[in-house]
């Protein structure tokens, strides 16, 4: 076995290592640790993707050289390699672009324990992405879950505890589904690991045995997985929770966390129970409506809202819902296109997050639209950033959100039930979408004084925040116009996942 | 149905805890209950893995006197799999816990609903 297939493996270990040191660390060398941390997991996530490209297959690699039925396994192959590398960019992206806010908004001697939190965050995402094994996968949505709530609740006001209560809440709702339904499947299989518990669940299929507890597992993990990840009558944690936590935790809450569950929910129909059991147990049909409605009363809900960073986060009901909704497709297309969706929702969410609180510090920290009149002029990077953010949303070409939008649109197709429901949902929520984002745009290209000349007030960004608003515009744009290879690398990952 | 349900009486009665925990943390407006809830759901997941790994008659798997015939031990990986949710069960408590003191200590109450109309005035 190569050396680069112990790369996931490092890179899970090493993020928990930083975690661990960090909290000795003062926060100025927490911080240059977990940059350089996210600098080199990226580059380990990039070799292992180029090595699952190379030899064309995936590879288990076995903790403790255990064989199969007992020992704890990892598995990279090219899209969990596609995923790493991303993750890695956008958090890289996102921490960068909030660096001033965290410096501002946390006390100086509490600022190294936001770095652990992110370590942590960063080594339990890449865990969901990479391991093999069912349990190792609970631990680690739990591990997510807590750090996730240390980045709320750092803040240390009113609004970010409640955040944070509300948030923990949900959280432990959904994690008691999923362990209890684990439980149950392990009654089931007798078997941990996904591979053999895959040939369990299939053995049981073919002898038609135990299909109402099987058809209950389903449900309740999907159920566990989707309140987590903020499915639409899930999703009440959301607005509070992105709204008022700082710029980054919101950018890397919205764009990875509540996406690590979504792959792992993947991963576990792909890996476990089969496609087989999701459609016939018309699990997928649930998702599918309850996705669509996601999609128009998450636009509905933003379109009301007054306050932009909470707008934002009503944003990302709607986008969740189109995911589930192309997992309630049912079909492989519906799939990739929600895989692809992930990505580029990642992208443009962390873009809009970091630019939404660029424009707010230059209008004296006002976040509602009366105060952000003309603040685009105030500060033309972060209204440049927004922009791009809200034309992906939307759907322009050119950005990452047209090719989901087409992708999900050339999948419903196929499906000739399912298709009329989906493009009039897709129209309807595109037009929902334009609303609410064009709006804010001309909101802040509307001069106060007549003559576009103003001057900031308020917080003045930095270096930092500029090459990340930069990076993710860039992103985007690559996204929207060299999207084959990347669909294609969708495509080849996922059939190696089954 | 009835019977099957008695036979596992165990498991019965870790599926009822789980509902009730489960409601407890759901419903209730006040954050100690809902801790309590979540544990009673988690505690009930325990017994439900204990009652599936144990088997009558057959004993801890620790070797003794010798006899290393798989069918005189139980299954040791339903034990582990409760110990790992116990560690993780007790860090989750004690983050609520905490996060249920931050928020005491402000607005001196630990209903959900009156800390949520303490912090809409705060904050109007």
């Amino acid at each position: 076995m190569p050396f680069v297939c112990n790369f996931p493996f490092f890179s899970i270990v090493l993020s928990m290592f930083s975690g661990i040191v960090s909290s000795v660390l003062s926060g100025k060398t927490a911080k240059k640790l977990s940059i350089a941390l996210l600098c080199v997991n990226l580059s380990l996530s990039a070799s292992v993707l180029a090595y699952a490209f190379g030899t064309g297959e995936s590879y288990v690699y076995r903790m403790g050289h255990f064989p199969a039925p007992w020992g704890n396994e990892i598995r990279a192959g090219v899209l969990e390699g596609v995923l790493a590398t991303f993750f890695c960019t956008i958090m890289l992206l996102a921490l960068a672009g909030g660096l001033q806010h965290i410096q501002q908004e946390i006390e100086e001697t509490k600022q190294n324990l936001y770095f652990i939190m992110v370590d942590l965050l960063l080594a339990s995402l890449l865990a969901l992405i990479y391991t093999n094994d069912l349990f190792t996968a609970y631990v680690f949505v739990e591990i997510n879950t807590i750090a996730a709530c240390g980045m709320i609740m750092i803040r240390h006001t009113g609004r970010s505890y409640v955040a944070a209560a509300r948030y923990m809440v949900m959280s432990l709702l959904g994690s008691g589904l999923f362990l209890i339904s684990l439980s149950t499947l392990y009654g089931l299989t007798g078997q941990l690991l996904m591979s053999p518990a895959k040939e369990a669940v299939a053995a049981l299929r073919a002898g038609n045995l135990y299909m109402e507890p099987l058809t209950v597992t389903v449900a309740l993990m999907t159920v566990g997985l989707a309140i987590k990840s903020g499915l639409y009558p899930f999703h009440s944690w959301m607005p509070e929770t992105y709204g008022y936590s700082t710029a980054s935790s919101s950018a890397i809450l919205s764009s990875l966390v509540s996406k690590g569950y979504i792959i792992l929910l993947v991963k576990i129909y792909y890996r476990v129970l089969g496609r087989e059991t999701i459609m016939q147990g018309k699990i997928s049909n649930l998702l599918f409506i309850f996705g669509l409605a996601g999609m128009i009363m998450g636009s509905l809900s933003a379109i009301r809202e007054s306050d932009l960073r909470r707008m934002i986060a009503y944003s990302s009901v709607a986008q969740i819902g189109y995911i589930y909704m192309g997992f309630g497709l049912g079909t492989e297309a519906g799939v990739i296109a929600s895989l692809f969706h992930i990505l580029s929702h990642a992208a443009s969410k962390g873009l809009l997050f970091i630019s939404a609180t660029g424009l707010s510090d230059v209008s004296d920290g006002g976040r509602h639209f009366r105060d952000l009149r003309g603040a685009g002029y105030r500060d033309p990077v972060a209204a440049a950033g927004f922009t791009v953010g809200a034309m992906s949303m939307v759907g322009l070409p050119m950005f990452a959100g047209f090719i989901s939008k087409l992708l999900f649109a050339t999948a419903a197709v196929q499906d000739p039930t399912k298709m009329l429901p989906t493009l009039v949902c897709l129209a309807v929520s595109t037009v929902l979408n334009t609303v609410y984002f064009l709006r804010t745009v001309l909101t802040i290209f509307t001069p106060v004084n007549g003559d576009g000349k103003e001057k900031a007030r308020g917080l003045t960004k930095g270096f930092a925040f500029k090459l990340s608003v930069l990076c993710f515009i860039v992103l985007n744009v690559v996204l929207g116009l060299f999207s084959d290879p990347i669909v294609a690398a969708l495509e080849q990952g996922l059939h190696m996942f089954s | 149905m009835l019977e099957n349900l008695i036979i596992n009486h165990y498991e019965t009665a870790a599926v009822i805890l789980f509902g009730i925990g489960f409601t407890t943390l759901l419903l209730h407006q006040n954050l100690i209950k809902k801790i309590i809830g979540m544990n009673i759901m988690d505690t009930a997941v325990y017994l439900f893995l204990a009652a599936k790994g144990f088997v009558t008659g057959r004993l801890a798997p620790i070797v003794v006197d010798g006899v290393q015939d798989m069918e005189a031990y139980i299954n040791p990986v339903p034990a582990g799999l409760v110990l790992t949710g116990i560690v993780v069960s007790v860090s989750v408590t004690a983050l609520m816990l905490s996060l249920s003191l931050c928020l005491y200590r402000r607005y001196r109450s630990l209903d959900l609903d009156v800390i949520l109309m303490h912090v809409k005035k705060e904050w109007s």
